[in-house]
């Protein structure tokens, strides 16, 4: 924690403010000015993100607003650059998303709770599974998608498939999933499974009914973290073999795919300017369905976070 | 945060029926079950990467590889030294952690500490859309934006288009939303009671988090910190547009690099014949960038640990 | 009480999964009714095909914007075929060949010699359609106002192994003398390849201080960025990007001559003129009749999307001969592992 802090420079008034603020007013100036201090540079710190966060969407806005409309939503890819929309787009980042939020999400809960729950002795064998999974959080993506492409396309023989890509996404986010979620069960207090015990009920029954809907918040960030994380993802899909031209949505798992952030990179590729402003605007509408996605989940967690705090 | 070591099963067992205790087995056992797909899967990338990469080290000296300084694997006189690329990877990683550490975790402080839940809803979520911004988005930001504004501040003759600093800065931007809410997670975890004593021995805020808060979430926040840097180290499209493909040595961050993930993009997007040396390059340079992270975890690990019992 | 809440937050946790579904579900539910935008240039048929199948094409990230056009248009007159188009570069696209995943490859430079080992281990046989050119353009910053045309054996001195070029003034005494920056397609595609071979005289030789892309657009950016830049790329590139960056004229002994459909056309703009390719199976060719249905839709109609995207057609009689080439069904590579440089389409058809 060594934060390089500014001279101590505060105006009056806040100091008055400080004064008024703290009832233990006689804490000395030099304890109490770092304080303030602190919490400016705090402040300020998580603004530089959203200060970037907007400037970044500026641009890109400036870019592809004139692009962004309904036809651009509900048309698929065309080779005339000034035609072409994100229907196939959109519709496999879904496919793809939903079929992976399927496989991971009761996965990579039920991992958290074997080696959080079950395991909590903390055994050498627990020890190596979460070595695995804190080494497998480091493995660039690109990796993943050599393995996707190995083990799920040629082995398994899925093809080139939204099947196979959601397979691979799955592998890429479960361990950061795992991980967040071990750490939202470590943070439910003890006393809440003592409670549980005491009553009578098995270790299976304490998770179920007392621990995961403790825990369910900070769940809810390791999926939002993990499914904003899929959605964004473009190098494993690229191995794996997103398409960079179709114009059809899959009707099942084996039918061939193409998600948001591919079709971004392909146009962003082209040479023609008109495609650069389509890939402008394909960035909004994957910006905008990440936020409905995330504004639906994050009001409930924010809920349900508020009444658990004491 | 001592557990109930065990204390589960030694109530249960007591007024156990057997359909129930066999139904608790076997949930447990899926459970362990999920939990060892990650051991498969690493064993899975080790396999892929292990065969594939043989066919590279039965035409090359695994030691030209490793030690040599020059890489050149696509053009005459070729050149399988793997340096080139590890530098220009330990300077995105090295470059976007001074960005994103420091910042993350005071944003971090911020909203655990400081921020009301108002404030914390709102800001929250909006670093979280940052998380979600994709790679590529962030690369044409590189070129847009940043790469601009460091050539006007450092001047054109000294900043190349594709650079370094360009890089680390938006790799920073990338991986603070992932640290700042990890850390945020660690920090919420520690338990009221701790702040609420410090507060009544009449500390103030800056105190009870720099002498209580950060010391007790400390294994979590070093957590975040690594999976941060292993992000960074892995980062492939951002990198790839912002810092460019010329492998080099070189420590100036206003010089062009290649990382490893930039030359796997370039190999598996590029026209080179599949079954050639220079083709399984590809698995070499994934296999040394599996086992660069690998290492980089173990010794995380051991920090981690040794923090964790410090404080227990 | 307490427990209820909690309880509520879990069910959150399923929520986000409803809610994709849900989301998941108007997507796909949307997609029956929109009608097709694909503007099919005005045709005598309007009936469509009762033909059906898939079709993937994969390869060369340079063939892909005809790849893309001719799969559109195909699938206008043919709503029963699916085909999807990918670009994992010429390499990873005879990966996926030989592996059998895809039906056709597409590639920018001709099929390599160990390529063709490995179809023949996988037994596969393949038919080579070459189908439009490319003209390599060798590009600086407008802001040079010296550099107009270069002769070849001055490229050469720029870009050969050891090039001891490093300002304007020693590629020609009379130019300033601000140092050049390099900018280069990656050293594993086609681009490279075919450049190094044309101008340096052997392939994959060239100086090693060029910041490299595989990305032609982030070569545009560089060259735009860097007054005393040179570099090269493909010709669509430069359409594209005509305010940005300025075409040089090659001088090959005959005089400059700058890059243009014409002139790339006619092979006058040599030797940097280069063919871009599509590998068809031919086992896929017998056996799904909309693989043979699009190939022929090329040669009948595909051939005049290829200026459109930005590309070079060949001459009719060109694409006559490559026609009964394909017609007669000639399998194996007449391009591979011979000097093409400089030589028309008809040369190396006829030429053994």
């Amino acid at each position: 924690m060594s934060v390089a802090l500014p001279p101590p420079r505060i105006s009056d008034k806040a100091a008055v403010m400080q004064a008024q603020s703290t009832k233990f007013s006689r804490i000395p100036l030099s304890r109490r000015v770092p304080d303030k201090v602190f919490g400016v540079v705090c402040m300020i710190a998580s603004l530089v993100g959203i200060a970037l966060l907007g400037l970044l969407l500026y641009r890109i806005g400036l870019d592809g607003y004139k692009r962004v409309s309904p036809t651009f939503l509900t048309t698929f890819d065309n080779w005339r650059p000034h035609l072409a929309g994100v229907k196939a787009a959109l519709v496999g980042t879904i496919w793809v998303m939903v079929l992976t939020a399927l496989f991971s999400v009761p996965i990579g809960v039920a991992a958290a709770v074997y080696l959080e729950e079950f395991n909590r002795r903390k055994s050498r064998f627990s020890e190596f599974i979460q070595l695995n999974i804190s080494n497998l959080a480091g493995v660039p993506s690109i990796v993943y998608g050599i393995l996707g492409l190995t083990i799920f396309v040629r082995w398994l023989a899925l093809g080139q498939s939204v099947l196979a890509g959601a397979l691979t996404m799955s592998l890429l986010v479960l361990p950061l999933l795992i991980t967040v979620t071990q750490e939202a069960l470590k943070a439910v207090p003890p006393s809440l499974r003592e409670g549980s015990f005491a009553l009578g009920a098995t270790e299976w029954q304490t998770i179920y009914r007392q621990v995961l809907p403790a825990a369910s918040p900070g769940i809810m960030t390791g999926i939002i973290l993990s499914m904003s994380r899929a959605i964004g993802e473009t190098a494993p899909l690229l191995l794996v073999g997103a398409a960079g031209f179709i114009t059809f949505v899959p009707q099942n798992l084996k039918d061939g795919f193409t998600v948001l952030p591919i079709q971004i990179y392909s146009w962003a590729n082209m040479p023609e300017p008109k495609y650069q402003e389509a890939a402008a605007a394909a960035i909004i509408v994957l910006l905008v369905s990440l936020l409905l996605l995330n504004m639906a989940a994050i009001l409930l967690r924010i809920r349900a976070s508020k009444k658990l705090r004491p | 945060m001592a557990h109930v070591q065990g204390m589960g099963p030694a109530f249960t067992k007591a007024n156990n029926r057997s359909p129930r205790r066999l139904k608790e087995g076997i949930i447990r056992y899926l459970c362990l079950a999920c939990a060892l797909i990650s051991v498969v899967t690493t064993f899975g990338i080790i396999w892929t990467l292990l065969s594939e990469g043989l066919h590279f080290f039965q035409e090359v000296p695994i030691l030209d590889f490793l030690l040599g300084t020059k890489w050149s694997p696509q053009m005459n006189p070729v050149s399988y030294g793997v340096l080139p690329l590890v530098s220009g990877t330990a300077m995105i990683a090295f470059g976007s952690a001074i960005i994103a550490i420091p910042l993350g975790l005071m944003a971090a402080i911020f909203l655990s500490e400081y921020a009301n839940l108002r404030v914390r809803s709102i800001l929250k979520p909006l670093l979280e859309i940052l998380a979600g911004i994709p790679t590529v988005v962030y690369g044409y930001f590189a070129l847009t934006v940043v790469t601009p504004w460091l050539r006007t501040l450092f001047g054109q003759e000294r900043v190349e288009v594709f650079n370094g600093a360009s890089g680390c800065i938006v790799v920073g931007i990338m991986v603070l939303p992932l640290v700042c809410s990890l850390c945020e997670d660690a920090l919420s975890a520690v338990p009221s009671t701790l702040r609420e004593g410090a507060y009544g021995l009449g500390s103030t805020k800056f105190e009870v988090i720099r002498k209580i808060v950060v010391p007790s979430a400390l294994s979590g926040i070093m957590a975040a910190f690594i999976l941060a840097i292993s992000r960074a180290v892995g980062e492939t499209m951002a990198v790839t547009l912002a810092s460019g493909n010329k492998p080099s040595m070189s420590l100036n961050p206003f010089e062009g690099i290649q990382t490893m993930t930039a030359y796997i993009v370039q190999i598996t997007r590029g026209d080179t014949p599949s079954g050639t040396t220079a083709y399984y390059t590809l698995y070499a340079v994934g296999l040394t960038l599996f086992a660069f992270t690998f290492g980089m975890n173990i010794i995380a690990r051991r920090l981690v640990k040794k923090f964790r019992q410090a404080y227990e | 009480m307490k427990k209820k809440v909690l309880s509520g937050s879990f069910a959150t946790l399923c929520a986000v999964t409803a809610f994709t579904f849900v989301a998941g579900g108007c997507g796909m539910g949307g997609a029956g009714n929109s009608a097709p935008v694909a503007s099919v240039p005005a045709s005598t048929s309007p009936a469509s095909s009762s033909l059906t199948g898939d079709i993937r094409i994969d390869g060369s990230s340079t063939v892909f914007p005809i790849g893309r056009a001719l799969a559109q248009e195909f699938m206008g007159k043919n709503p029963g075929v699916k085909v999807t188009v990918a670009e994992s570069g010429t390499g990873g696209g005879f990966k996926k060949f030989i592996a059998g995943e895809i039906e056709i490859a597409t590639a920018s430079r001709t099929i390599d010699e160990k390529e063709i080992a490995q179809l023949k281990e996988a037994n596969i046989e393949f038919i080579e359609i070459p189908i439009a050119f490319d003209g390599l353009t060798v590009v600086v910053n407008p802001k040079n106002t010296w550099a107009n045309s270069l002769t070849t054996a001055e490229l050469k001195r720029i870009w050969e192994p050891g090039s001891t070029v490093k300002t304007w003034k020693d590629v020609n005494p009379i130019f300033p003398s601000s140092p050049i920056k390099f900018f280069s397609p990656g050293t594993d595609s086609g681009t490279f390849d075919y450049f190094t071979e044309a101008i340096n005289g052997k392939k994959k030789e060239q100086r090693n201080d060029a910041q490299t892309s595989e990305d032609d657009n982030t070569l545009v950016t560089g060259i735009a960025g860097e007054v005393n830049s040179i570099g090269y790329f493909g010709y669509s590139y430069f359409e594209g990007n005509k305010d940005k960056v300025k075409a040089i004229s090659i001088d090959n002994g005959n005089g400059a001559v700058a890059p243009s459909p014409e002139s790339i056309q006619n092979n006058t703009y040599a030797p940097l003129s280069r063919p871009l390719f599509l590998y068809v199976s031919k086992k896929a060719l017998d056996s799904n009749p909309a693989v043979k249905a699009i190939v022929e839709f090329f040669f009948s109609q595909g051939t005049g999307l290829i200026g459109e995207v930005g590309y070079v057609a060949f001459s009719a009689e060109d694409y006559a001969a490559v026609k009964s080439h394909f017609d007669t069904k000639q399998v194996g590579s007449v391009f591979a592992g011979k000097k093409t440089v400089g030589m028309s389409i008809q040369q190396i058809l006829k030429g053994e």
